[in-house]
């Protein structure tokens, strides 16, 4: 194993291995994050919800947004699969549907980036219950 | 399926082969001794197996943490990013956990933590009353990163404040530092660690040597332990930093062999440390050399003293000796040696990174920073927590705590150890802290809280910690050899019902004469249980010499178990339960007691359904 001969070594190698951990960081404070929810359920999968999260997972990362993308189950839109639910700090979540790579790069370029809505969207027809 | 990755746990290749592997989930299981007792380890495989079956090795990392303090609950297994906290996770539980959550993204609703007063299921550790009120600073990584990776530590800024000290600050301003945060010795004593850190890098002397107490032994508490097996790096870290600041390059940790995952853990750590680099000769290209070796005690808890620590690592008996000189002067081996408890250390590479200032803003006037505590007793969330100085008794008991087992009610709780004192329902209120505590009649210590409820004895309570002190005591002077056994025979005789209203004058001027006149502060201390309970519970003492009763039922000498005629249904169940076949009867009559053969086990009021049997 190589040595740890200066400290500039040190925060280099830890730049490196932020990444192993960082996502347990971000779960330490989620609501300060932007967080893609993709629904994970048979539907989605079937749907290609897999290829979906993936990309979302290495385009944020690649494009230095700091976010957090995580599985969810079916959200009942099995009509518009794979659907992801979209939560930007301080604003309401935003499910969109039938979401291709594409859709998805349009979401982080115009949505996550610029806060400008794009085409995709199912509007909220439920109440959530954890909502006071 | 896919094939199987051999980056399983979370070891990385360092530098050039460095794998970046996308975890999409990390399922933490707990890897403390608690939940490892109770098959962790098989939990841990069991989730790899079927995450493997399920072709999700390179989508979810199966890692074993550090402690993550909620014991009662153990074993614990959280699932990141979205926090999912599932408690009582048994080996067979693991499939399910696969199949629903990691795959199809369902909480499984079942193993979650229900919280018992408000009877909701609460799926996120945050929202949990037992973690919303601590503040994790000595325990900022257990439970979080896997004990055995150096790389994640260093992921967590472990060694930085190494590297700082070296690169930026002299050995006087480490001191200064350390001095300003108001950081305290831990292990009980609450003497300042700065002004410790000082007085040994003062001391002449080419050969020094710096000495971690992790020789934890007060009955119930194992914060030191918790952040060996779940932190080690803080700990060796921290030693090093000490070693510049005084000028040693020897660093010592003197740890029970009764701990043996930390101890393991501990070796992992150091050879990491090692291979690195972070621990050894010229560390950060420095001329600073720091390497650290393990002491093994055999678990006598008077080797917690730091004179007595230092002649059990130099081969000789466990005992202490006179101060001074202090360790700081004349040591491990006659040289200056600064020795420090487990906790101090780990707070110290935080307070270098974030600046005293910042660690001072948590806490009192006098006592700054937090402390952990471990909770046991007759309390719901039994475990490991850390709270800021000052915090409230009251809210430590019942919003972290979760209050009193089987809504009891509150009696005493027992802070710092068999040295320590009991506290009761008017101290509530008070802010714990080093002096508050003092001022109540009871101390710090290494942070044992034993809560008591009114089932609970005192006469008995104060007993069982004396009966530790007389077997741990280790004979070098009187007053603590011999007077702690009359003690123990006094509060025996009482709690036979023989005791008589002098033997309470006699307790309380033997228990003064101990304090004042012991060699060390484990004969210092060991009066304190039973002079508390004087002070608080005099009464309870009174019953049992005057009336020759136990009013919580728990000195069998005093109680009989009897039947009341009236609500016997003469169903046999208590006589069929007997081991002593004491009880007799004809069915569907009431039965009777010979108390000249009961043994009082309580077996049968454990089996009677119709409240007929009861303690007088």
């Amino acid at each position: 194993m190589e040595k740890v001969k200066t400290l500039d070594d040190l925060k280099k190698l830890k730049e490196q291995l932020k990444s192993t951990i960082e996502l347990r960081e971000k779960s330490n404070n989620p609501e300060s994050h932007v967080q893609v929810k993709v629904a994970m359920a048979t539907c989605g999968i079937a749907s290609g919800a897999r290829e979906i999260m993936s990309f979302f997972m290495d385009e944020l990362r690649k494009r230095n947004i700091d976010a957090i993308v995580s599985q969810t189950g079916c959200m009942g839109y099995c009509y518009a699969e794979p659907t992801i639910e979209l939560t930007i700090p301080g604003h309401e979540p935003v499910v969109y549907g039938n979401v291709t790579k594409a859709k998805a790069d349009e979401i982080i370029e115009k949505h996550i980036k610029n806060g400008i809505l794009v085409d995709g969207i199912i509007p909220v027809t439920y109440q959530n219950i954890n909502k006071k | 399926m896919k094939t199987k990755s051999a980056a399983w746990g979370s070891i990385i290749p360092y530098k050039n082969n460095f794998v970046m592997m996308k975890y999409k989930m990390h399922v933490l299981v707990c890897g403390g001794t608690g939940c490892k007792s109770s098959d962790s380890d098989m939990i841990a495989h069991n989730l790899r197996t079927a995450i493997d079956q399920k072709g999700l090795t390179e989508e979810v990392q199966v890692v074993m943490s550090g402690c993550f303090g909620f014991c009662e609950k153990g074993p614990i297994v959280k699932i990141l990013p979205d926090n999912t906290f599932y408690v009582h996770v048994t080996p067979s539980d693991t499939t399910e956990i696969v199949e629903e959550h990691l795959v199809k993204g369902r909480r499984v609703e079942r193993l979650l933590y229900k919280d018992p007063q408000r009877d909701e299921i609460i799926s996120d550790s945050k929202h949990m009353g037992f973690y919303k009120k601590q503040v994790r600073i000595a325990l900022r990584n257990c439970g979080f990163i896997d004990p055995e990776s150096i790389n994640e530590a260093i992921a967590r800024d472990a060694y930085q404040a190494l590297g700082k000290v070296l690169k930026e600050m002299t050995p006087q301003q480490v001191a200064e530092e350390i001095k300003k945060s108001g950081l305290r010795g831990r292990g009980g004593a609450g003497f300042p660690t700065g002004l410790k850190w000082e007085i040994a890098s003062k001391s002449p002397g080419p050969e020094k040597y710096v000495v971690c107490n992790a020789d934890e032994g007060d009955p119930g508490a194992f914060m030191d332990r918790s952040i060996l097996e779940g932190d080690p790096h803080s700990v060796l870290e921290a030693m090093a930093i000490c070693g510049y600041c005084i000028g040693a390059s020897n660093g010592l940790i003197y740890i029970r062999a009764e701990y043996p995952l930390a101890i393991e853990r501990l070796k992992i750590a150091i050879n990491q440390a090692r291979e690195y680099g972070l621990l050894g000769k010229n560390i950060f290209g420095t001329d600073f050399s720091f390497d650290i070796e393990l002491k093994y005690g055999a678990g006598a808890f008077v080797c917690g003293e730091e004179t007595a620590l230092i002649h059990s690592m130099e081969g000789q008996r466990g005992e202490p000796t006179f101060k001074p000189p202090f360790p700081a002067v004349a040591g491990y081996k006659m040289k200056p040696t600064n020795v420090n408890n487990v906790e101090t250390y780990a707070n110290i590479p935080v307070i270098i990174m974030n600046g005293a200032e910042w660690f001072a803003s948590y806490g009192t006037e006098k006592s700054k920073g937090t402390k952990v505590f471990a909770l046991a007793g007759k309390i719901n969330n039994v475990g490991l927590i850390e709270v800021p100085m000052g915090t409230k008794l009251k809210d430590v008991i019942y919003d972290i705590g979760g209050g009193i087992k089987g809504n009891k009610k509150f009696k005493a709780v027992q802070i710092g150890g068999p040295s320590g004192g009991f506290l009761t329902e008017k101290h509530l209120e008070t802010e714990i802290d080093y002096e508050s505590l003092t001022a109540a009649g009871s101390m710090m210590g290494s942070g044992g809280m034993i809560v008591m409820d009114d089932s609970d004895c005192m006469v008995a309570m104060a007993k069982f910690y004396l009966d530790f002190t007389v077997e741990e005591s280790c004979g070098k002077c009187s007053p603590c050899r011999i007077g702690n056994k009359r003690l123990n025979e006094i509060l025996e005789k009482i709690a036979q019902g023989k005791g008589t209203i002098e033997d309470l004058e006699l307790l309380r001027n033997l228990g003064n004469v101990i304090k004042d006149t012991s060699l060390c502060m484990l004969g210092g201390s060991s009066p304190n249980p039973v002079l508390s309970t004087l002070d608080h519970f005099y009464d309870e003492y009174l019953a049992h010499v005057k009336d020759h009763k136990c009013p919580a039922g728990q000195c069998k000498a005093l109680m009989q178990y009897i039947i009341l005629p009236e609500n016997c249904v003469g169903c046999t169940a208590c006589a069929r339960n007997c081991p002593v076949n004491a009880i007799t009867g004809e069915r569907k009559k009431p039965h009777v007691i010979d108390q000249a053969i009961c043994i009082k086990c309580g077996a049968c009021v454990e089996k009677c359904k119709f409240n007929a049997v009861v303690v007088q």
